[in-house]
């Protein structure tokens, strides 16, 4: 990592004239005697987007932010205050702010903290990926998946195309003497198509991504995302209302997902149960799932989305069982929830940028597979609904109560795919959904690459995925009663 | 550090002035027909105590530069957060570079002239509060204080939060124009969680105003957030059923909104909407009317000018149930060709004209039915108006509150749901950007067991 942290050091410390000697000082100011945990995290973020529609790119936007986000720690209280200067005055100022939460005033000398650099395995390449491609072939790329999108049938009416990309550099200094960095790329490229016939229009939507270079979406990628954007909308057009009411839903592999990370995910982050605010409060070593149900959360997947070298505490990501054969083993922590609750960090501790406080955060969220066919898995059930695509989703971590809506979805009959129908919101209770589940396949499938999590107003990257399940018994919150 | 330090002065904002103005100078020496820049900053703090300790403080200090370049047709847009003079000349050189890839547009480019505002009108947006970290962590302590000790049911808190903002934003365009507006934002909000027979409910209360003086008492927005938690004890799922539905104004806000996400000019030239071609059609039954108040003094949306620098005015977007206007920009104007509504950046205070029932009477007037509280997930189409989204709340009978809900989904589709409000109550949230008191539907789909 020492590589990075100059890297880093160039990038953050220098242009203000810093150099690491100089923090001693803000931690001088920063630190009291009841300051139990402190640090500096320092970001320089570089992005753009370009966009399309109606056949040509005709807007782009670029965006430069940096700045850095003082904290002080003492016991459960947290002091934030930040800066979009990174000069000495105005850390100064920062640290004096976030100390506020001690209540006590005056400075201390000043010690020579023995800065160190902090370890990580590398899970993605250093490099800005915005450079990674010239704008012009930006710009035909995008031309390129409309024209496919257009290609696949008539009755395509609209596509509007977006391709961007992230550049992130951070530097974390910590009071014990760690230095940690990191840099992080982050692309996507996201396609949705509407689609018109006899009056009717409907919508599919798609893309992917993750912490690569721009030529990570290669042809036969970007193209396939066109065609699968178009495959959904005619889908669409055909399908007939959905049922309301509880059946039994099998669940397709891959961006389904999202069920684990609303129904367990957020429910077992450290935070909310330190404070026993969580449905899942106090059960580690209990059964909250079926013995077919082993999830983990995993930062440490080369290249993906949700992944992370090190948090944005300086920990490395790791990979975390959760859930093991159905048991509870653990929760997703930061540093403050770890130490309070005697645990050790997981890696998990994420924030949205410098001016926001660290929380504990989901990366790569999945469900290991099992080993039932996916298609028995879909002829064993005699009624019920077959769903493979899904929109967003949302938890209440205290009633335990999430949704996630589906945008592709069918009927299952007589253990047969039956006749399309339109997206559906479903509704279940997150202590109990997974001691529901019956079947699990052995087809673990992650998303592509296009999760966005959001908490407390900080949104962070994140992915998902999950083999084929079944569930018996889940609300369908459709019109057909 | 006070909220109001540093952004109170003429110096200041006319610092920010002076970003604009080098931001416009330097598109035009890099050969831009046009540009327009905004500028932003604002400074604030908030604290959250949670059982009885402070929990966070947090100081906030933001600002941003915002340049769209046109080089006749063809534009870019960069932003960034550093005001630095050299910064400020990356981000102009960043939007005139974008402005090389992108296609002619013949709808881009500023606003018409003659719609831009004359006058800056004073709204009354800004109240500053002087009040200390100490004052705040009091107010909140206060806050939950009286939430916890509501009832012995809260067994538990996610806390009580104080917060105090002010913001100055400016923008100017090479059209000439030039505004700049201060404004404050002042909140206490409480969530506290209660217990019964080992299960959980949470629930939440908030107060928001630009003056203080506007804000409901710490101790009031406590007790309603402990009333709102306890109500929810006990609660269960029904089974699956058509029914009345009556959202609670905080919520039925949020239909407010799907109309607007239907109404905006960017879902409509891209035909993405499920009101396409509805001008002049009655989208809602005829007692209803919608419309915009943009200077109400006070208020939380008020402006005198669009984020284009267009003059804003009162307007109806539905009178007699029919849909006279869209909410459009000057380039989805364009594209529609229709003229600006000046809601670039939205609508401003949306108001749904009141009836004559509050939530008591609406409850009554349902008999059997729905009352919902709380709304989850994103399950809103605005290209065919398919609605589907998780809910809580009571279950109503004889126009009485029987149980609490939850579990369940309501259904249906936007377009006949519109049809189908039966009242809309006086019982106005006026918090938020869109004014709106609670609504009853005659008939949607409940999934449950």
């Amino acid at each position: 990592m020492t590589e990075l942290i100059e890297t880093a050091k160039n990038t953050l410390l220098a242009p203000g004239g810093l150099d690491v000697r100089d923090l001693d000082a803000v931690f001088g100011k920063l630190i009291t005697p009841s300051v139990d945990y402190a640090d500096l995290y320092f970001q320089y973020t570089r992005q753009e987007s370009w966009m399309l529609e109606e056949g040509t790119v005709k807007s782009g936007s670029h965006n430069i932010e940096q700045g850095v986000g003082v904290r002080a720690i003492s016991g459960e209280k947290s002091g934030l205050a930040y800066s979009d200067e990174i000069l000495l005055p105005a850390l100064s100022d920062a640290a004096s702010a976030a100390r506020a939460i001690t209540r006590q005033g005056g400075d201390n000398p000043v010690h020579a903290i023995s800065w160190s650099d902090g370890r990580a395995p590398r899970l993605y390449l250093a490099e800005d990926p915005l450079l990674s491609l010239n704008d012009t072939d930006k710009v035909k790329l995008l031309e390129r998946v409309e024209q496919e999108a257009r290609r696949q049938d008539p009755r395509v009416k609209e596509v509007i195309a977006s391709l961007a990309g992230v550049h992130e550099v951070i530097l974390i200094a910590r009071n014990d003497g760690t230095l940690a960095a990191d840099i992080r790329p982050l692309v996507r490229l996201n396609v949705t198509v509407i689609a018109e016939h006899n009056g009717r229009r409907e919508q599919g939507s798609t893309g992917g991504g993750g912490r690569v270079r721009y030529d990570y979406f290669t042809d036969e990628l970007a193209l396939g995302y066109a065609r699968e954007a178009v495959r959904q909308a005619l889908v669409n057009l055909e399908a007939q209302d959905p049922p309301a009411g509880t059946m039994t839903v099998v669940l397709g592999p891959g961006w389904p997902g999202i069920l684990l990370h609303e129904a367990i995910g957020h429910g077992l982050e450290g935070d909310f149960n330190r404070k026993g605010t969580s449905a899942f409060a106090g059960r580690i070593g209990e059964l909250v799932a079926s013995p077919a149900c082993t999830v983990v959360d995993d930062g440490t997947m080369p290249n993906r989305r949700g992944s992370l070298s090190v948090d944005d505490e300086g920990n490395p990501a790791q990979h975390t069982v959760l859930i093991e054969n159905g048991v509870l083993k653990t929760y997703m922590q930061d540093a403050m929830n770890a130490r309070l609750m005697g645990m050790a960090p997981t890696g998990n501790g994420r924030r949205e940028s410098f001016a926001h406080l660290p929380m504990p955060r989901m990366t790569n969220t999945y469900m290991m597979a099992g080993d039932m066919d996916p298609q028995e898995i879909i002829a064993s059930v005699d009624k019920g609904l077959y769903a493979v695509n899904f929109g967003g989703g949302q938890v209440d971590i205290t009633s335990g109560k999430f949704v996630f809506s589906a945008s592709e979805a069918y009927m299952i009959d007589n253990g047969k795919l039956g006749h399309a129908v339109k997206g559906a919101t479903l509704i279940g209770n997150g202590p109990d959904v997974l001691t529901r589940v019956t079947m699990v396949g052995n087809d673990l499938e992650l998303d592509p690459g296009v999760g966005t999590c959001g908490k407390e107003g900080q949104s962070v990257p994140v992915g998902v995925g999950q083999p084929t399940l079944r569930i018996d018994g889940l609300t369908v919150g459709g019109v057909q009663v | 550090m006070g909220a109001t330090e540093e952004i109170n002065d003429q110096a200041s904002s006319q610092q920010l002035i002076d970003v604009t103005q080098q931001a416009l100078d330097e598109a035009k020496r890099h050969g831009a027909s046009d540009a327009d820049a905004a500028v932003s900053r604002s400074q604030g703090f908030s604290v959250t105590v949670r059982l009885g300790d402070v929990e966070t403080v947090e100081y906030n200090r933001d600002k941003s530069l915002v340049v769209n370049v046109y080089f006749g047709h063809r534009t870019g847009s960069a932003s960034t957060s550093d005001f630095a003079s050299h910064a400020v000349s990356d981000t102009v050189r960043a939007a005139c570079s974008i402005a090389k890839y992108t296609a002619e547009d013949e709808c881009s480019g500023l606003a018409d002239r003659d719609r831009l505002a004359k006058h800056i009108l004073e709204l009354d947006l800004d109240h500053p509060w002087e009040l200390t970290l100490e004052g705040a962590i009091d107010l909140a302590r206060d806050c939950e204080g009286r939430a916890r000790g509501f009832d012995e049911r809260i067994t538990n808190s996610e806390g009580a939060s104080v917060s105090t903002h002010r913001g100055t934003e400016a923008y100017a365009n090479t059209h000439g124009f030039a505004g700049l507006v201060t404004g404050t934002r002042h909140s206490v909000s409480c969530a506290v969680i209660g217990e019964q027979d080992g299960l959980m409910q949470r629930d939440f209360w908030y107060s928001a105003a630009r003056d203080r003086v506007d804000l409901e008492s710490p101790t009031h927005v406590g007790e309603t957030a402990a009333r709102r938690t306890l109500r929810r004890l006990g609660a269960r799922q029904i089974t699956t059923r058509e029914a009345p539905v009556l959202f609670e104004a905080p919520i039925a806000s949020s239909l407010l909104s799907h109309f607007l996400a239907a109404a905006r000019g960017s879902s409509l030239y891209r035909k993405a909407s499920f009101l396409l071609d509805q001008l002049d059609q009655p989208v809602f039954p005829s007692f209803v009317r919608i419309h915009e108040q943009p200077h109400l003094p006070k208020a939380v949306g008020s402006a005198s000018f669009d984020n284009e620098g267009v003059a804003t005015e009162n307007r109806d977007l539905v009178t007699g149930g029919v849909l006279r206007g869209y909410v459009l920009d000057s380039y989805s104007a364009r594209k529609l060709g229709m003229q600006t509504t000046g809601n670039a950046g939205g609508v401003r205070n949306l108001t749904i004209e009141p009836g004559a029932l509050d939530l008591a009477g609406l409850v009554n007037d349902m008999d059997t039915g729905l009352l919902v509280t709380e709304l989850i997930g994103f399950g809103v189409n605005v290209v065919t108006g398919d609605y589907s989204r998780g809910a809580a709340g009571f279950w109503v009978e004889g126009g009485e509150i029987q149980y609490p809900v939850e579990e369940i989904t309501i259904a249906g589709n936007l377009r006949a749901m519109f049809q189908h409000i039966a009242q809309v109550g006086n019982d106005v949230d006026v918090r938020g950007n869109v004014r709106c008191g609670s609504i009853l539907l005659d008939k949607l789909t409940i999934a449950g067991a």
